[in-house]
């Protein structure tokens, strides 16, 4: 039990004595996702002591697993078992922990057909501002005992709490992939996504970049032979077809390492994540896009004002988060309207009155 | 203006003042707000109102409103939050818990009129309906696209998808396809100040926290909703079922769990154990092995060939499991012979029991055998019988204490036993309530599951949404005293009232 822990023992202290002197915390785990977000204030709080997987039954298809565990231990041993998790979260980077990856919330390619990291998340153990180990949901995938607040934390960027200890859903890898391509355009390629998905295809993740559709297909070994025949395009051989979408996961491919050196080289371009409807065709704003997520995650590498980009991500129906930039003044995540910030507030309120964990990281107010 | 009081109230005369007083203002307020047809308050037209699919916990709530639009709901909760008056909002009045169960000094907020399907978009595969319309009308309407509404609570005929978001109901499908949390993209709804709030989006992963899983599954006590945004995914070309006996209930529970562990998510995975296989096979005649200790109903959807390479691994699954017998449906109309018997579950024991309380716990998989046979040794310690069926896929257990209410020492016992097997179940590592909710039934084994800390930090979550704990008060998350007093499994007693008998 996590409560046995000594290491959670020292973090509790750690918090108390923080909110005695009114003393900033900062949630620190490996590091890999510092970039996200709003600045990080207040001094680094070490949760990477809580590690190690606490349980995990295959036929469950759940497991348990302390913040600090590495995401690429967690999924190693999922593998060893023919699991995953389904979502695909990524790393960035060799250091990324369970815990950074629920407070992140990122989810992969396979986002819009298998979900998000809150859809797999069971239960969760909180370390709260007030210094309490408070323990939500549990480890059945049905289970409505109370409000939902382990999911809350998917996303949460820490502004709660420290999410000590994570149950998730996870299943069996898929039986056979196929990935295909095809040269289409990108209002050609929305249409294109929109009307298979509506369709008993085994889809399992899609991109478009540069005229260029890839789809991925998995499941069944029957079902993915079947819609690959159907579908037709360019078949990609699995070994190129594993590596684009573990590139297109870590953001290593062509596209976002050609990001990354634009935003590194001017400070006035940034990389954008839009969510907006799948359906929404193409966002006219100038620089190059991505589309993944059957068209409901949309990349942007822009020197487009960020008014400019958030109103045509609203327009569209959507959001749009700053990704990587130097310049971050503008806010980073969609400001919420009134009634949401007034929630917002009130909730940072009733988990950490005294603001001890990361001051400003999601939103200034909380 | 002053309505008769109900008749068996308690006649305490502070108590009976303030309620009439309190009566007259909240009608005064309403009837400025609302057509006269949309404002019940006399006795025999609010008793309609007085429970929920628990029949057990009745209460005649102080006025109903039935606003129409958008701009009554707001202004009937402006008004009430202006006057401190608790609201209990209300769809169809299916749920199992008592989570609409009205308040003695509140307004009943039926939303039953809500019941338009606003926009249903083939290409996005998504479906805006008020809160009010009925789970199944939206799988009806987008069955012409070759869509249809995945999660199938099996009141799905009645129940609407507001009750179902403040539930997050589940069904038999919802291992492989989610809860009403994983199928709701957007809500759109009121604050207790009557302030339009947006929950959720139609993009995903919404700016900043992601209040969606909170507020489904909150029973009404967050926020009120008026409109859902839903998901629709293709409707599977084909599916098929296999209906599986076995002589030891140990080697049912290995099935389900062999099954899983070959990487099979099945569309559906039940259990019914032998005194329920009788009972429904008196009712609907299916054919059921009445031999069995255990039947599994296994069903596999999808594309003809993907059920076919999954029935045949699952035939060899189940058969190297220690099945005794295995039929594979060979059409719809069997397949659907094969559901009817698990789908007249509750109806079937109505037949063989005078009363009978269904309980909604869920444990680990692996634990399936084990709750069984400590159900068994209960049926003794409490001298009552239990049926048992089981969404064995997602461990979500349905055990259905026969009794006659009649006999107020059954009663007595089936409370205690019924307790009992909540406990057990948390013991092992499971939850109170899979999918049924806590409403006012399952507060005092909250206290059994949550620490003091927790169930305060829920009591907070519910401040920073409603401040003055006006939206559907007292319901889910139990007072500590109220955990101290009632020695955590007994606090219903004397504490709520309990004027009828059960009658699910």
């Amino acid at each position: 039990m996590i409560a046995d822990d000594p290491a959670l023992q020292s973090l509790v202290d750690r918090v108390r004595a923080a909110r005695a002197a009114g003393t900033a915390l900062c949630i620190q785990g490996g590091g890999s996702k510092g970039f996200l977000g709003e600045a990080a204030h207040g001094e680094p709080l070490d949760v990477t002591v809580l590690r190690g997987i606490s349980s995990y039954e295959p036929t469950e298809l759940v497991v348990t697993a302390r913040c600090g565990t590495l995401l690429s231990d967690l999924e190693a041993v999922l593998a060893d078992a023919g699991q995953c998790l389904p979502f695909e979260p990524p790393h960035f980077g060799p250091t990324a922990t369970v815990g950074g990856m629920v407070a992140a919330g990122l989810a992969g390619p396979a986002r819009a057909a298998m979900g998000g990291v809150r859809d797999y998340v069971l239960g969760a153990t909180l370390l709260n501002g007030r210094a309490e180990v408070l323990s939500f949901g549990g480890q059945v995938i049905k289970n409505v005992a109370g409000y939902d607040v382990s999911r809350l934390l998917a996303g949460s960027f820490g502004v709660l709490g420290v999410v000590c200890e994570v149950s998730l859903k996870v299943l069996p890898l898929a039986r056979a992939t196929d990935t295909l391509r095809f040269e289409l355009t990108q209002a050609a390629a929305i249409t294109q996504l929109n009307a298979w998905a509506g369709q008993p295809l085994p889809l399992g993740a899609s991109a478009w970049w540069n005229e260029t559709l890839v789809v991925r297909l998995q499941g069944a070994v029957a079902a993915v032979e079947a819609a690959a025949a159907r579908l037709g395009g360019e078949h990609i051989e699995a070994a190129q077809a594993a590596a684009f979408w573990a590139g297109l996961r870590e953001q290593s491919d062509e596209y976002f390492a050609g990001a990354a050196r634009q935003v590194e080289a001017d400070a006035s371009v940034r990389l954008w994540r839009l969510g907006v409807p799948q359906t929404a065709g193409p966002l006219a704003l100038p620089g190059e896009q991505l589309v993944e997520w059957g068209g409901g995650q949309r990349w942007l590498c822009s020197a487009a004002a960020p008014s400019a980009v958030r109103t045509a991500a609203a327009a569209a129906g959507g959001h749009a988060t700053i990704f990587r930039a130097h310049d971050k003044s503008s806010g980073v995540f969609t400001p919420l309207d009134a009634p949401l910030a007034r929630i917002h507030r009130e909730l940072k309120r009733a988990f950490d009155p005294d603001r001890v964990f990361n001051r400003g990281r999601l939103y200034p107010d909380l | 203006m002053n309505a008769p009081m109900p008749a068996g109230m308690a006649a305490i005369g502070g108590e009976h003042e303030q309620r009439v007083q309190r009566q007259a203002v909240v009608v005064a307020a309403l009837s400025a707000l609302l057509p006269p047809r949309c404002l019940l308050w006399q006795l025999e037209d609010v008793v309609p109102y007085e429970c929920d699919g628990l029949t057990a916990y009745r209460e005649h709530p102080l006025v109903v409103a039935l606003p129409e639009t958008g701009v009554e709901v707001a202004a009937v909760l402006r008004a009430c939050h202006a006057l401190a008056v608790p609201v209990v909002a209300r769809g169809a009045g299916t749920g199992l818990s008592g989570g609409a169960l009205p308040h003695r000094l509140g307004v009943t907020l039926s939303l039953a009129k809500f019941n338009r399907i606003v926009a249903l978009d083939a290409v996005a595969r998504t479906a805006v309906v008020q809160c009010g319309v009925r789970n199944l009308a939206i799988s009806e309407a987008a069955a012409a696209h070759g869509l249809y509404y995945a999660p199938d609570p099996s009141s799905q005929i009645a129940c609407t998808i507001g009750g179902n978001v403040a539930e997050n109901s589940g069904g038999v499908h919802c291992l492989k396809y989610g809860l009403t949390l994983h199928n709701v993209l957007r809500v759109k709804g009121y604050t207790i100040e009557g302030e339009e709030v947006v929950f959720g989006g139609y993009a995903l992963d919404a700016p900043g926290l992601d209040l969606l899983p909170l507020v489904v599954g909150s029973e009404g006590m967050l926020a009120v909703i008026s409109e859902v945004t839903v998901k629709l995914v293709p409707k599977p070309q084909l599916a098929r079922c296999i209906m599986a006996s076995f002589d030891d209930i140990r080697h049912a529970g290995e099935a389900v769990a062999s099954i899983i562990a070959a990487g099979i998510i099945p569309a559906g995975l039940e259990m019914m154990d032998k005194p329920m296989t009788a009972a429904v096979e008196d009712f609907v005649h299916a054919g059921y092995d009445l031999d069995a200790q255990a039947i599994l109903l296994c069903e596999s959807d999808g594309t003809p060939e993907e059920v076919q390479e999954e029935i045949a691994r699952m035939l060899d699954v189940l058969t190297g499991a220690g099945a005794t017998r295995v039929e594979v449906s060979r059409d719809e109309a069997q397949r659907l012979k094969f559901w009817s018997g698990r789908k007249n579950a509750f109806p079937a024991s109505g037949r063989i029991s005078p009363d009978y309380m269904c309980m909604d716990s869920t444990i680990p998989r692996k634990r399936l055998a084990d709750i069984l046979l400590a159900i068994a040794e209960m049926e003794t310690k409490y001298g009552l019988r239990c049926a048992n069926v089981f969404h064995a896929g997602d461990g979500n257990l349905h055990p259905l204490i026969l009794f006659d209410a009649n006999d107020a020492d059954q009663l007595h016992r089936c409370e205690l036993f019924g307790a009992d097997i909540l406990e057990t179940s948390v013991r092992m590592g499971g939850t109170v309530t899979g999918e049924h909710g806590v409403g006012v039934e399952k507060l005092g084994s909250m206290c059994v599951q949550f620490s003091p800390a927790e169930l305060e930090q829920m009591s907070a979550v519910k401040r920073a949404f409603d401040p003055h704990e006006l939206l559907n008060p007292g319901k889910v998350i139990p007072t500590l005293r109220r955990c101290a007093e009632g020695g955590k499994m007994h606090v219903r007693k004397g504490l709520l009232p309990f004027p009828d008998l059960p009658r699910f």
